[in-house]
C-alpha cells in the first residue's frame, strides 16, 4: 500500500549547518508514528519541511504517493496535510466557532466567498458543531481565543487542525506546557482521532509515545538514527546510550 | 441538535442589524433635514468617513498600515475631475464608477509591493507611492493641471436630474447615500467568509496559511477593495467641490485618516465614521475658539484618547446613557461600543 506520508532523501542545510540529512521516512496509513530526538535533533525542522514552510535543498515529499515537495503551505493543508504547534497559534480575537468554523470553509473551498454571511450553512454549522463537541469547547464556543483556560486553547489547536480533516495530521508536542490536571482531556483526545487519519507525533514525554504510537522514529542530529515498533526501540542498545540515556527503564 | 443551532446564532450574531445602528443611521440622515444651513461641512464630513472606511477595511480587518492611502483618493480625484472636464462620461453616478475602478487598478496594481514585508515596510512602501503619484501628477501638468489644479470642472446633474446647486443639498444627499451604499457593502463582506478569513490573517497568518487560508491572495484582494472604496471617496470630493488640485495625495491626507481611525477604532466598521465626525467636529471647534492653535489641541485630543485607551473613554461617554437605559430595561439592557484596537 502506499504510505499516507513519506519522506526520499530529504536534506536542508542552514549554513554550514545540517540540520536535516538524506532523511527518509515511511509513514503507513492510519499508523500512529512518533518521531523523537534528543534537544536540537531537528524536529521542528522536519515539521516545516513537510507543512512547506521550509523548502528542502534535496529530497523529495509524497503525501499519498503524490509529490508535493514544491506546493506552497495552504495547498498541502487543502491536500490533506495538517498540523498543530507545539506553541498555540491561534486567532487571540475570534472564538472558537469562527476558528474552526474558517477551517471548514476553506476546506470546502468557500473560504473567499464574499457574499455570503457567516453562519447560514447549515452544512457547515452542524461540522462546526461537531468538532466543538468532540474537544469539549461548547461551554466556551462563543468567547474570545485569548480569554479561554490554557488547556482548552490546547483543545482547540487540535480542534482546528482536524476541522480541515486531514489525512495526515502532525501533532508537534500536543500536551506541551499543560497543567497536569487538564493533560488527560488532552491525550484522550489525541487517543480518540479517527483510526482513517494517519498521525506523526513529535514528542518529548516518553510516556506518552510509548502508549501512543505503534512505531518510533529516533532522529538524532538530523538524521534517522532507529526506526522500529515501540519494543525494538526501547530494546535498542544505540537509543539508550544516545537518547533516552542509561536512566531509561526498558 | 441545540448545539449546532447555537453555532448557527452565535456564528450569524454580529451579522445581524443591532438598534443602536438602525438609530445611527437615522439620526444621519435626520441631519440632512435638521442642519440645511451646514451642508458643505456635513459632504465633507461623509466623504472622510468613506475614506476612513477603506482604511479600516484594510487596517482594522487585515491588519495592513498604509500612510499612503491619500493615493488612490487621488486618483479618484483627478479621474473623475478628467472625466467631467473633457465630457468623457458626464453622468456623475457614472463618472464616479469610473473613477472607483481607475483607483481599483492602480491598488491591484501596488497590492504586490504592499503585501510583503512588515509594518514599517509597509507604511514605507504606501508612503513611497502616494508621493512618487503627487510628483507625477505635478510633472505632468499638461494633464492635471498641475500646482493650480484642474480648472472649470463643470458637473453634469446627478442622474439627469438633479443638479449640484450652490448649498450643497445635492451634493449632501448624493454623498450620503454614496457612503450608506459603500457601507452595506462593506458591512456584508466582512461578515462572511472571506471577512473571517481576513481577521484570520490579521490576527495569525502563520495559522491562516496552516488552515488553507490563501494569505497572500486574500491581502491583494481586500487591498484592491478598499483602494476602490478610497476612489470612489475621492471622486466623492472632485464631484461635489468641483475641485482637485494636487493636495488630494497629500501626506497630511493619509496622515488625517490615521488620527480619524485613533479617533474612532477600527475593526468594526462604524470607527471610520464616529472618527470622521468627532475629527471634522473637533477641527471646527477648535479653529473657531483659536484660529491659530487648534491644531494644537487636536494633538492634545490624540495624545488623551491614546494615553486614556478608548474603551474607557466610550464607557465614560456611554455612562449616562446606560444609566437611564438600565432605569427602564433592567440591567442587562446597555448600549455598548464594540472595541478593537490596531
Amino acid at each position: 500500500m502506499t504510505p499516507a506520508l513519506e519522506t526520499r532523501g530529504l536534506g536542508k542545510q542552514f549554513g554550514a549547518l545540517k540540520v536535516t540529512r538524506d532523511l527518509s521516512l515511511k509513514i503507513e496509513q492510519g499508523a500512529r508514528h512518533a518521531l523523537i530526538g534528543p534537544n536540537g535533533a531537528g524536529k521542528t525542522t522536519v515539521i516545516n519541511l513537510l507543512t512547506g514552510v521550509l523548502k528542502p535543498d534535496s529530497g523529495r515529499i509524497l503525501l499519498q504517493g503524490n509529490d508535493i515537495t514544491d506546493l506552497p503551505v495552504h495547498v498541502r493543508v487543502l491536500r490533506g496535510l495538517s498540523r498543530t504547534f507545539q506553541i498555540n497559534q491561534l486567532y487571540a480575537d475570534l472564538t472558537p466557532i469562527e476558528t474552526i468554523g474558517l477551517a471548514v470553509a476553506e476546506r470546502l473551498g468557500r473560504g473567499g466567498d464574499w457574499w455570503r454571511v457567516m453562519g447560514s450553512r447549515a452544512d457547515v454549522n452542524a461540522e462546526i458543531a461537531e468538532n466543538l463537541e468532540r474537544f469539549h469547547l461548547t461551554d466556551v464556543m462563543n468567547e474570545a481565543t485569548a480569554t479561554l483556560p490554557y488547556g482548552k486553547q490546547r483543545l482547540l489547536e487540535i480542534a482546528v487542525a482536524i476541522a480541515s480533516r486531514p489525512r495526515v495530521l502532525l501533532l508537534d508536542e500536543p500536551a506541551a506546557g499543560v497543567p497536569a490536571s487538564q493533560r488527560h482531556d488532552i491525550l484522550a483526545s489525541v487517543a480518540a482521532l479517527p483510526r482513517e487519519v494517519t498521525v506523526l507525533l513529535i514528542e518529548h514525554d516518553m510516556d506518552v509515545v510509548f502508549s501512543f504510537a505503534d512505531r518510533i522514529s529516533v532522529l538524532v542530529n538530523g538524521a534517522m538514527l532507529v526506526e522500529g515498533t515501540p519494543e525494538e526501540v526501547a530494546r535498542d542498545p544505540q537509543v539508550k546510550a544516545v537518547y533516552l540515556g542509561e536512566a531509561a527503564h526498558g | 441538535m441545540s448545539v449546532q443551532s447555537d453555532v448557527g446564532h452565535f456564528a450569524r450574531q454580529h451579522a445581524s442589524w443591532h438598534w443602536s445602528e438602525i438609530v445611527f443611521w437615522c439620526l444621519v440622515l435626520a441631519c440632512g433635514f435638521v442642519f440645511p444651513s451646514r451642508y458643505l461641512i456635513m459632504t465633507d464630513i461623509a466623504r472622510l468617513a468613506l475614506f476612513a472606511l477603506s482604511l479600516d477595511l484594510i487596517l482594522g480587518y487585515a491588519g495592513i498600515v498604509s500612510l499612503g492611502h491619500a493615493a488612490f483618493f487621488g486618483i479618484g480625484a483627478y479621474s473623475a475631475g478628467l472625466l467631467a472636464l473633457h465630457g468623457i462620461i458626464t453622468e456623475p453616478v457614472l463618472a464616479l464608477l469610473a473613477a472607483g475602478l481607475a483607483a481599483t487598478l492602480a491598488g491591484f496594481a501596488t497590492s504586490f509591493l504592499v503585501i510583503r514585508g512588515v509594518d514599517l515596510t509597509r507604511l514605507m512602501v504606501t508612503l513611497g507611492i502616494a508621493l512618487l503619484l503627487e510628483a507625477l501628477a505635478e510633472r505632468f501638468s499638461n494633464i492635471t493641471g498641475g500646482t493650480d489644479g484642474l480648472q472649470g470642472i463643470e458637473i453634469a446633474p446627478l442622474l439627469g436630474l438633479f443638479a449640484f446647486d450652490i448649498f450643497g443639498k445635492t451634493g449632501f444627499f448624493y454623498a450620503l447615500a454614496t457612503l450608506f451604499v459603500l457601507f452595506l457593502i462593506a458591512r456584508r463582506i466582512v461578515h462572511s467568509p472571506f471577512g473571517l478569513s481576513l481577521r484570520a490573517i490579521k490576527n495569525n497568518p502563520l495559522r491562516a496559511g496552516a488552515v488553507g487560508v490563501p494569505v497572500n491572495r486574500r491581502l491583494i484582494a481586500v487591498y484592491t477593495l478598499a483602494s476602490f472604496y478610497a476612489g470612489i471617496a475621492g471622486a466623492l470630493f472632485t464631484q461635489t467641490t468641483a475641485l482637485a488640485s494636487l493636495d488630494v495625495f497629500s501626506f497630511e491626507r493619509s496622515a488625517d485618516l490615521m488620527l480619524v481611525l485613533v479617533i474612532g477604532g477600527t475593526g468594526y466598521l462604524y470607527g471610520g465614521l464616529i472618527g470622521a465626525v468627532v475629527f471634522r467636529l473637533l477641527q471646527e471647534f477648535f479653529s473657531t475658539i483659536t484660529p491659530q492653535y487648534w491644531q494644537f489641541w487636536i494633538g492634545l485630543v490624540l495624545v488623551v484618547i491614546v494615553l486614556v485607551g478608548r474603551a474607557r473613554l466610550h464607557r465614560w461617554a456611554l455612562f449616562v446613557p446606560n444609566l437611564i437605559i438600565r432605569q427602564f430595561a433592567g440591567q442587562r439592557a446597555v448600549v455598548a461600543v464594540p472595541e478593537s484596537d490596531a
